[in-house]
């Protein structure tokens, strides 16, 4: 709430100072202003549900990645880093291409925009969170492994019920920061047509004629969404900790 | 003793790289005997019993327990974990678990009891070492003393036929060892196979059957408690007791 009332007059002074600026289209006191608020916040369900979607996937891969990543046999380990390094080394925006105009043609599997974005953001998170999950399962002690062993559980169940509980809440900040990067790697989904916040705001500015104002507000938008999802994430790390205590 | 050994391990050696922690090891462990190993940091005491459960794997020679050879197939192996308990100098508690859950994690994933069942033989066994009031509370609320209880009482949840101890009271302050010590004899008088690795020498002289001595990953001296400590045969030994009881 301080940090939303530093920018509410940092909004008023600016609106204020110079002629070239044109709230008036998105001024909500007018009906077309309001409208236009309307249509660039609608925005907002789309890049949540991509954003959310896409990391739940890259959780899941980047865990499947992580673990061989871990096995003391040398071919396993060779999988988790080869792919670790190919698909870091693609950029985001290349993959999102790549998967709505190029794997149609390789597979003649033809992806909805939001789901070649869901694909093209998991996987491109999916080999960082591989290696956010090899670090934090790295950290748990040796001791653990051998107790677990000592009591005959399975290798599964191990990881289940032993190792990754205690994994995850070592690498919950460092998943926190893996989420809001996606939220902001989202925007990049505009380009193959998804209606996503970025979507719909240069479609408005191309309307309108209001870059810097529609913009701005979609600068805002980031913001709003990305300043609830740290509060978010801090409450669940307190959360862990007094479970802890 | 009329059937064979529980645990025989006949030849056994195992390596670090070029370090060699076991030097061709024979030893033989009845049902219900009690036996204490002792010896100076590095002669291969925690490696040996280590190697039982296959914690670690033995390079040479054959470890049989409870007529399974040790081996790296997994139905031997699964075999022989369910029949060989383990504690740690650490404790290695499941930090993320309460008490109870630390204890009710194995009988419930691996045996298969219902919830309750588990809760029941859990409760039984927190009884044994005298701590059922802890049952609600995570390890590092408790001391170490009470951790290592708990980590004993979890071990026997899973109703091993062995139980080995790595150093069990290493770790703890002084005035815990006690306690701890004391729930070990307790559980020696009702029959419990055991193996300690310890340096102490009371509770080896009250509880053990036999006593082992091991220096440079070799088994230097076997004998029944009374035999090894009023009458050492190897000088080795000797030095190791003068050592650690006069001091």
């Amino acid at each position: 709430m301080r940090r939303l009332a530093i920018f509410a007059p940092l909004f008023l002074a600016l609106s204020g100072c110079s002629g070239n600026w044109g709230w008036y289209v998105v001024d909500p006191t007018t009906t077309s202003g309001m409208n236009n608020l309307k249509f660039l916040i609608g925005g907002a369900y789309y890049t949540i549900l991509l954003s959310v979607t896409a990391i739940t996937f890259s959780v899941i891969i980047g865990l499947l990645v992580a673990l061989p990543g871990l096995s003391d046999k040398r071919g396993w380990r060779a999988f988790n880093r080869g792919y670790v390094e190919v698909v870091r080394a693609v950029p985001i925006l290349v993959l999102i291409l790549w998967v709505y105009y190029g794997l149609p043609t390789l597979t003649g599997i033809t992806l909805s925009v939001f789901w070649a974005g869901v694909l093209a953001l998991a996987l491109s998170d999916s080999a960082f969170q591989a290696e956010i999950f090899r670090a934090g399962i790295q950290s748990i002690d040796k001791g653990q492994y051998e107790a677990a062993q000592s009591i005959s559980l399975t290798y599964r169940d191990t990881m289940r019920y032993v190792i990754l509980p205690q994994a995850i809440r070592r690498i919950l900040p460092a998943l926190g920061n893996q989420l809001v990067y996606m939220l902001k790697m989202s925007s990049l989904v505009s380009v193959i047509g998804m209606q996503e916040l970025t979507r719909k705001a240069n479609e408005l500015v191309v309307v309108e004629y209001r870059p810097l104002e529609i913009y701005t507000i979609l600068v805002l938008e980031y913001l709003v969404l990305i300043l609830i999802v740290s509060a978010g994430v801090r409450w669940l790390e307190r959360r862990m900790a007094q479970a802890d205590a | 003793m009329t059937d064979g050994p529980i645990i025989e391990m006949r030849n056994v050696s195992k390596f670090f790289g070029p370090f060699q922690a076991l030097k061709d090891v024979s030893i033989d462990v009845h049902l219900g005997e009690r036996v204490v190993v002792c010896g100076p940091s590095g002669s291969g005491k925690s490696t040996l019993i280590r190697c039982i459960n296959r914690l670690e794997a033995h390079e040479s020679g054959d470890i049989v327990v409870d007529g399974v050879t040790l081996t790296n197939d997994p139905a031997s192996l699964e075999k022989i974990r369910g029949a060989v308990g383990m504690v740690f100098q650490q404790f290695n508690l499941f930090p993320h678990l309460t008490v109870l859950e630390n204890l009710t994690l194995g009988p419930r994933r691996v045996l298969g009891l219902s919830e309750d069942d588990a809760k029941a033989r859990a409760m039984t066994y927190l009884d044994r070492v005298q701590i059922p009031d802890q049952a609600g509370k995570y390890p590092r609320q408790l001391s170490g003393g009470q951790q290592q209880r708990v980590a004993i009482a979890r071990s026997l949840c899973m109703e091993p036929r062995i139980l080995l101890f790595d150093e069990p009271t290493s770790a703890l302050d002084p005035e815990m060892i006690a306690e701890v010590l004391d729930v070990m004899t307790e559980l020696a008088a009702t029959g419990m196979t055991m193996i300690v690795v310890t340096h102490e020498m009371g509770f080896a002289r009250k509880v053990a059957d036999k006593m082992v001595f091991m220096d440079k990953g070799e088994i230097v001296e076997v004998g029944a408690p009374d035999d090894v400590f009023n009458a050492p045969k190897s000088q080795r030994f000797g030095t190791f007791l003068n050592q650690i009881l006069n001091h």
